[in-house]
Formats: C-alpha cells, sequence, structure tokens
C-alpha cells in the first residue's frame, strides 16, 4: 500500500493545487505532502530492515486491473491530444509526427496485441527503487519547499513581469514528483511508459512556465527530444511483447536469452539517453534554464534526468559486453569530457551547473554501458551523491540570483562576506561535487576502477574529462572566497523555506559522505548482488583512510579559530603606489586604476559552439551505430 | 618493514632529504650557470630565518589555507609511503594542492589570483597523465597498492616506456621549474612577480617551502616505482631524474600556459593513452 500512496498522494496533491489560489492553504498543502512523502521514502526504506517486506499486491484494491489499464489509456490518450494540439499551434511539424507515429503505435498495442496481456506484477520494489524512491522523496521535496518560499519571492520581487501561475507550478511540481514514483516503481513497462510521458509532459510546461520567447523555445526542444525517447520507447514495448509475449521489466531483465532482448534494452538505452539530457540531445538540458530555480533543480537532481540514466542502469546487465554497450559507453564517455570542457568557458552559473550534470550524467550511462557489477555499484554511487550536492547548488545559486540579481560567477566575487551562509553551503556543496573524500569523488574512484577493468581504453576519457572538472570548480570556489573590496552583509539572506532546504541539503550531502559504508552495504551492495550474483565495495582500508580524510577536512573551520592572531595585515601588492586601501593603484602617466580580476575561461582553446557540434555530431553517429548493431 | 615503520621514517627523513635536494638544486644550478652557487645547507638556514620573521597578511585568514596544504601534502606522502591505493594518494595530492591554490585567491591579490589561475591551469595540465600513470601501473601489476607494486617482480619500466616519459613531462610541471614555471616564479622581479606565493610571508612561506620538500620527496619516490624491482637501479634513476629536471630548467625559458596545456595533453593522449592501449591489446 505504500507504494500506491507515494504514487498517488503528490499525484492527487498536486490535482489540488491547480485549483488552490491562495497562498497560505497551499503552504500547508505543500509543506503536509512533502512531509508525508519524505517520511514514506524513508519508511520504505526502513521497513524490510524491521521485518516488514512492501506489499505490492494491487489485487485489494476496489478496482479491477482491467479499469486501471483503462484509465490510464484515457490519460495517454488525453496527452498525447495536448501535445498533437501544442505541435500543431507551434506549427512544429517534427513535434506531429512524433506524437502521431507513437501514439498511434501505442493505441494499435493497447487494443490489439496489448489488450489481453496478463501482467503478473505491475508494480515492485528491490533495492534500486528504493534509492531511487528515498532521492525522489528527500531531495524533491526539499526543492518543493525551498519553491515556496523562492516563487514567492520570485513573482513579489525579483520578476514581476512575469505572470503570477503559481496553482499550476506547484501542481505541475507534485505531479512530476508522482510519477517520477510511479517511473521507478512500474514494472508493467506500459505503466512505466506512461510516467515516462507524463515527465516529460510536465518538463514541457514546467520549462515554458515564464512564457517569453526563449521559454516557450527551449520547452519546444525538450518536448521534441523526449518524444524521440519516447517514441524508442514505444518501440521497444511493442518488439519486446512480440518477441517474448511479456512487458514486465523484471522477467525482461531476468531472461536467460540476452541475445533475443538486445533491440528492445538498446531502445531503452536510447530513450534513457534522451531523457538524461546525453550528447547530441544535451541542448534541452542546457535550454531549462530559462524556467525558475526549483524547475531546474529539480530536473537536475532527483527526477527527470535521473529517470533516464535509472532506465539505463536498468538495462546494464543486457548491454554488458555487447557491441550496443560499448557504444552506450562511448556516447556516455564522449559527453562526459565534452560537457567537462563546456563547463570551463562558461561564466554563467547555471550553465556551469547544467554542463556538470550533463557530464556527471555520461559518466552513469558509461557506467550503464559498461555494465558490469562494479560499473553499476558505481553508477548508483554517482546517482545518489551527484542528487544531493547538485540540487544544493542550483538552490544556492537561486538565493544569490534572487539577492546579486546576476547569475555571473564573477559577479559572486567575495560572496562570503556578502552573503557568508550560502556561500558557506555552496562551498560543501562544490567539494560534494568534485573533492576527495567527498561522495562524488568516492563514486568517480569506483567508475576509474571499473573502466580499468572493463575497457581501459575507456579510461583516457575519464582522465582528461576529470581534470577539466577540477579547473571549473575551484576558480568559482576562488571567486567566493576572495575579498577584493570591502563589501556589506545583505541582510536577510534566506527566508523560512530556503533555509529549511539548503540546510537540510548540506547536511544530507555531509552525512551521505559518513554514511557512504553504510549505504553501499545496505542498499547498494544487495541489489547488486541479486542481478549479479557479485558484488564490489571499497575495501575497509580505504574506507578508514576515507574517514580520516573526512575528518580531516572537517577539522579545516576549526583552524578558523585563530583567526587573525599573530598576523599584521597589509595590503595587497599592486606593482604600483596603492591608492585607496589596496583597491585602486597609481599606474603609468599618474593614473589611478581599480583593481580588477577575472577568472580565465580558456575560450581561445576551447569553445563551447565548437565542442557541442563535434560533440553532437560524434555521438548521433554512435547512436545510429548503436541501433544499428543492435537491428542486426 | 611495516607500513607504520615506512610512514614514521618518511615523516622524519622526507624534510630532511628533500632540503638537502633543494641544496643541491641551487648548487647545481649556480655551476651549470657559472656560479660557484649557496652552501648545501641553505635551504634549511632560509626556512629558519623565515620562521622568526613578522607574519603579514592581505586577508587573515589565508594562512589556514597554507597549513592544511602542508597537512595534506604531509597526508599523501605517508599514504603512498604507507603502500596505499595509488589513485586515494592522487586524489589526496590534488586535495593539497587545491586548498594551496585556494589560499592564494583568499589572498585576493592579483598576482597570487594570476598565480592560482595559472595553479589550476597546470594542475589541468598534468593530472590526466598523473592519472593513466597509476592505471598503467595497474595493469601490468593488477593492483593499485603501492606496496604491492613496488614488490611486482617486473620492471615496470620496460613495459611502460611512454607512461614513463609521460610522466617525466609532467613532472617538469609539477616541480614548479622552466618551461613550466608559471604560477610561481622562484625570482621575484618578473611579470607574475612571485605569483601564487606572492602575499605570504614569513613562518607560512616557510611552511610552503617545507610542503615543497615533503612534495618532491614523494614525487621522486614514484619514479622509483617504476624501477622497483632493482632497488638500487631504483634509487639511482630517482637521483637521476632529479637532476635531469635541473638541465631542463637552466636551458628553457618559460613557456606560455596554452604550450603547456596543450603540450602535456597531448604527451598524455600520445605516449599515455598510446602505452595503455598496446598494453590492453597484448593482455
Amino acid at each position: 500500500m505504500l507504494v500506491l500512496t507515494l504514487i498517488l498522494v503528490p499525484l492527487a496533491a498536486g490535482l489540488l493545487l491547480l485549483g488552490l489560489k491562495p497562498d497560505l492553504p497551499r503552504k500547508i498543502l505543500v509543506s503536509g505532502v512533502t512531509l508525508a512523502v519524505c517520511c514514506g521514502s524513508v519508511a520504505l526504506a526502513l521497513l524490510p530492515m524491521a521485518g516488514w517486506p512492501p506489499h505490492v499486491e494491487l489485487q485489494d484494491l476496489p478496482v479491477s486491473a482491467h479499469a486501471i489499464n483503462l484509465g490510464m489509456f484515457l490519460v495517454e490518450l488525453a496527452m498525447s491530444l495536448f501535445i498533437l494540439y501544442v505541435g500543431i499551434r507551434a506549427k512544429k511539424p517534427l513535434i506531429v509526427l512524433l506524437i502521431l507515429a507513437q501514439a498511434g503505435l501505442m493505441v494499435w498495442f493497447e487494443l490489439g496485441p496489448g489488450a489481453h496481456l496478463e501482467v503478473a506484477q505491475n508494480l515492485f520494489v528491490d533495492k534500486f527503487t528504493v534509492i531511487m524512491a528515498l532521492i525522489n522523496g528527500i531531495v524533491g521535496g526539499g526543492i518543493c519547499i525551498y519553491a515556496l518560499g523562492y516563487m514567492r519571492e520570485y513573482h513579489e520581487v525579483a520578476h514581476r513581469d512575469v505572470p503570477d501561475r503559481r496553482p499550476l507550478f506547484f501542481a505541475l511540481l507534485f505531479i512530476f514528483m508522482g510519477a517520477m514514483f510511479g517511473l521507478v516503481f512500474a514494472n508493467n513497462l506500459v505503466w512505466l511508459y506512461l510516467f515516462w510521458e507524463i515527465t516529460t509532459l510536465c518538463s514541457f510546461l514546467l520549462i515554458g512556465y515564464t512564457q517569453t520567447e526563449e521559454a516557450k523555445r527551449n520547452a519546444l526542444l525538450a518536448l521534441v527530444m523526449n518524444l524521440a525517447g519516447g517514441l524508442a520507447f514505444a518501440v521497444a514495448i511493442v518488439w519486446l511483447q512480440k518477441k517474448t509475449g511479456s512487458i514486465e521489466l523484471q522477467a525482461m531483465i531476468n531472461s536467460p536469452d540476452k541475445a533475443l532482448l538486445l533491440l528492445p534494452a538498446a531502445l531503452l538505452c536510447f530513450a534513457g539517453i534522451t531523457k538524461s539530457a546525453q550528447l547530441p540531445f544535451s541542448s534541452w538540458l542546457l535550454g531549462a534554464m530559462v524556467a525558475p530555480t526549483p524547475v531546474s533543480a529539480l530536473l537536475h537532481s532527483s527526477t527527470m534526468v535521473k529517470a533516464g540514466v535509472y532506465l539505463v542502469l536498468r538495462m546494464a546487465p543486457l548491454v554488458a559486453s555487447t557491441k550496443v554497450g560499448m557504444m552506450v559507453a562511448l556516447v556516455g564517455a564522449v559527453t562526459f569530457v565534452v560537457g567537462s570542457l563546456a563547463a570551463i568557458t562558461s561564466s554563467e552559473a547555471k550553465r556551469v551547473l547544467a554542463w556538470s550534470t550533463v557530464a556527471n550524467l555520461g559518466l552513469i550511462v558509461l557506467c550503464g554501458g559498461i555494465g558490469t557489477y562494479e560499473a553499476v555499484w558505481a553508477g548508483i554511487l554517482l546517482i545518489i551523491f551527484h542528487a544531493v550536492a547538485k540540487c544544493l547548488l542550483f538552490l544556492c545559486v537561486g538565493v544569490v540570483e534572487h539577492k546579486l540579481h546576476s547569475r555571473n560567477i564573477e559577479d559572486m566575487s567575495g560572496l562570503v562576506v556578502r552573503m557568508p551562509r550560502v556561500a558557506i553551503m555552496m562551498q560543501i556543496g562544490m567539494a560534494g561535487m568534485f573533492l576527495a573524500p567527498f561522495g562524488m569523488l568516492i563514486s568517480k574512484w569506483a567508475v576509474l576502477k571499473a573502466v580499468v577493468d572493463a575497457y581501459p581504453s575507456l579510461s583516457v576519457f575519464i582522465a582528461f574529462g576529470s581534470a577539466a572538472t577540477l579547473f571549473f570548480w575551484v576558480k568559482w570556489m576562488g571567486k567566493l572566497i576572495e575579498v577584493v573590496r570591502p563589501a556589506e552583509r545583505i541582510k536577510k539572506e534566506l527566508v523560512l523555506g530556503e533555509a529549511i532546504a539548503l540546510y537540510g541539503l548540506s547536511a544530507a550531502t555531509a552525512l551521505a559522505c559518513l554514511l557512504f559504508p553504510l549505504i553501499s552495504s545496505r542498499f547498494i551492495e544487495p541489489y547488486i548482488y541479486a542481478v549479479y550474483g557479485q558484488s564490489a565495495s571499497l575495501g575497509a582500508g580505504n574506507i578508514i583512510i576515507m574517514t580520516i580524510m573526512m575528518a580531516m577536512v572537517l577539522l579545516f573551520p576549526v583552524s578558523f579559530m585563530g583567526y587573525g592572531r599573530g598576523v599584521k595585515v597589509v595590503d595587497a601588492y599592486l606593482g604600483g603606489a596603492n591608492v585607496h586601501s589596496g583597491v585602486q593603484f597609481r599606474s603609468t602617466a599618474d593614473s589611478v586604476q581599480d583593481v580588477a580580476m577575472g577568472n580565465y575561461y580558456l575560450r581561445n582553446m576551447f569553445s563551447e559552439a565548437w565542442l557541442s557540434r563535434w560533440g553532437v555530431i560524434g555521438c548521433a553517429l554512435l547512436l545510429v551505430a548503436m541501433l544499428t548493431v543492435a537491428f542486426l | 618493514m611495516s607500513p607504520w615503520i615506512r610512514i614514521l621514517i618518511y615523516l622524519v627523513a622526507a624534510p630532511i632529504v628533500g632540503g638537502l635536494l633543494a641544496g643541491w638544486d641551487r648548487r647545481i644550478s649556480a655551476r651549470m650557470q657559472s656560479r660557484r652557487g649557496p652552501p648545501i645547507r641553505q635551504p634549511f638556514y632560509d626556512v629558519m630565518k623565515l620562521w622568526d620573521k613578522q607574519s603579514f597578511v592581505t586577508r587573515r585568514s589565508q594562512n589556514f589555507y597554507i597549513g592544511f596544504f602542508l597537512v595534506m601534502i604531509i597526508f599523501t606522502g605517508a599514504l603512498f609511503f604507507g603502500g596505499s591505493d595509488l589513485l586515494l594518494v592522487i586524489f589526496a595530492l590534488t586535495l593539497a594542492a587545491i586548498f594551496f591554490v585556494l589560499g592564494a585567491y583568499k589572498a585576493s591579490s592579483p598576482y597570487s589570483f594570476v598565480g592560482a589561475e595559472r595553479e589550476l591551469i597546470q594542475m589541468m595540465a598534468y593530472e590526466p597523465m598523473i592519472l593513466l600513470t597509476a592505471i598503467g601501473m595497474y595493469m601490468v601489476t593488477k593492483s593499485f597498492a603501492v606496496n604491492e607494486i613496488a614488490s611486482h617482480p617486473t620492471l615496470l619500466v620496460l613495459m611502460l616506456p611512454g607512461i614513463f616519459l609521460g610522466f617525466l613531462y609532467t613532472l617538469e610541471i609539477k616541480f614548479r621549474k622552466s618551461p613550466f614555471d608559471l604560477s610561481c616564479s622562484h625570482h621575484a622581479h618578473q611579470e607574475l612577480v612571485s605569483g601564487i606565493t606572492t602575499e605570504f610571508s614569513g613562518r607560512t612561506l616557510a611552511l610552503i617551502e617545507i610542503a615543497h620538500w615533503y612534495e618532491n620527496v614523494f614525487l621522486l619516490g614514484w619514479v622509483y616505482l617504476f624501477f622497483a624491482s632493482m632497488p638500487v637501479l631504483g634509487v639511482a634513476m630517482s637521483l637521476l631524474v632529479f637532476v635531469f629536471v635541473i638541465l631542463v630548467d637552466n636551458v628553457f625559458a618559460r613557456l606560455k600556459w596554452q604550450t603547456a596545456v596543450r603540450s602535456a595533453w597531448l604527451v598524455a593522449a600520445v605516449l599515455g593513452f598510446g602505452n595503455i592501449l598496446v598494453l590492453s591489446l597484448m593482455r
């Protein structure tokens, strides 16, 4: 029942919120549902340990399975008609074509061959599902709480020109969340497909929230790319049913005849790659930044893109050590390098974060393509740590954007003085993204080992990509802590909702690292063991060393106790006579010059456009090769 | 020998050996330039003198970063000589270097800022080759653990000639010597002033010096790994590599950072990746 509650409560709350105009009841409803969903997902994780395995029987429901399927079919039909309408109104023949093809296929399937299909188990729960549900519940919940405070400031202070459609906004957030729960619990692929399409539609509506020309354009771009993935999904279902007579995810994964399933697996990987914004489809995620920050956080951390890599990792056992798997791995590897290099060239905070998401998802897709037990273990670790740290970073940037009216990294100079709390939490998030001994680095380490054991030559991608990652994070960190000129502290850094979400996520970033051995042994390893019959882990010795390092890093703030003791403060050396306490100096011909320092973006060396163009071409060729190999 | 004893020896002996190496460096460089040069013990005198000087800062928290830089460098070396995982050693080294860079950012002076940016660029330049070196060693010895790599019977350099040459190239960057002394120059009359160390003085500058001694010993220890099955050859080669680095320092002028990144990445891609490709085909 818990599983059904987790899916249905956010969906119901979403529909309810749609009609809720006043602020206060919305606040109460959002907080209540978020709390319920958080508790629900934690309960789902903890109950089996107390000896209560989750029940996912549908028999005890008052409605028949047939009625549920009919209801879902109608929802699907309604969504298809809506997308068709959007496509026609926007005069986008590609959208019309894609939605007609996939809706036509699914209607034919569900009225024809799929009508009398007996599905033994529509929903299921395993350890991987539980992890995804936890991320969705806790991180997604945090975003909803944050959005309460953020959206109010968004409409009442920062963006008065944008029409206030908050009921729709919150409704979509919760429907999105419910669909994501459905997606990870679904065993019946038709159900999974429906939830998949709901996330596509929700992301389209959320990206277009502000209804500016740019927002509309980018929303349509996201729609068209995700519809391409949806079409591949639909074809996979039809093919699977025709060849095996079953549309159950677990049956597919556990099937002994892996060669027969290679094509549907490849198609589902393709769908996953579109949804997780890998090259050549990365542009939709970059375009999604036009939406308000909670949307970006939601798309980048707990839902949407994570749905894509979830599906790719599910397919991992099927594509392991095949040519299809190799192609998927290469797409991920190329995306990782291109994303990391492109992030160097950008000074816009959200864009850097977006490229970094694309790159990190590339690593996860790489793991899925390799498909060995080590790789999948590393991939799941990446999903967990990335969700928490990236969400924290997006939410921090959102707050900074409201206060400084800029999301340019150069404008964040001295943030540690102006907004100390946010600056420190941002640094926690960044450390979580790339530094030892935090989570993402542990995961990258695991990825590297898995890659070296499977395809050693692919490790070169990780080597170059990691080097670039290091560069763009550290120069951003440096900007936050440098203080060139005196600055005033901004009053009231955070409103309540924002504070809860940010403090919670900062704690989660640190906790995820400290509890990482437990997360691995209780959740990831049992799942890997169930699928592969063997499992990976970090050796005990290494865990001890990581813990020592963690302790040392946590001691670093303690050293600030000696702040300003035993030192004489002087002005910086400027190569000329300092004029105004170290922020101006006397230069040639007695002119007075301001001190200005700007980060390197290496735009002469790598250009974003060049990288994207060749990345898109390369990865598109790889995908064509993948599908060709799978068909043959 | 138990790992703890090796760590203890490292902790005590590394600053002495590192300091002496720095002294030889200055002496050999001087002789290459037809000067007499200072006494071998000069670096120790310098550090002692710095220790007694008053500490000037531009920002009050800048020195804490340097303190942690030293701690993390010592930790990195201890992990290495304790026989730990080579990848973990690299990550610890990166963490240490980042503290150094952040300290320079914190100082908020234009020269230390440029030094910090360039140091990051240098890190970006050498990181791929360093990782590929660890991977190459793993492919030959089937282990990332330094103690197992060290006790492997084959002479690693024979299997990893490309990686060894590439590693030598990155050592030039890591030692911050010409042609790659981009981030921090020892000669403060240049356009960079003293780069990343510009705003550090007194005891903090002494700590940076000591950190470099620890770091250099650790790096030469890594060179030794390539020859670990023949210990005498290993020590001799480590010293030879050190002399070679000094020679290059004196022969070359400084390169642009663009050239540093391009060339280091080219070396990593051709020599490092090429070597790994050959190894994976041989399996």
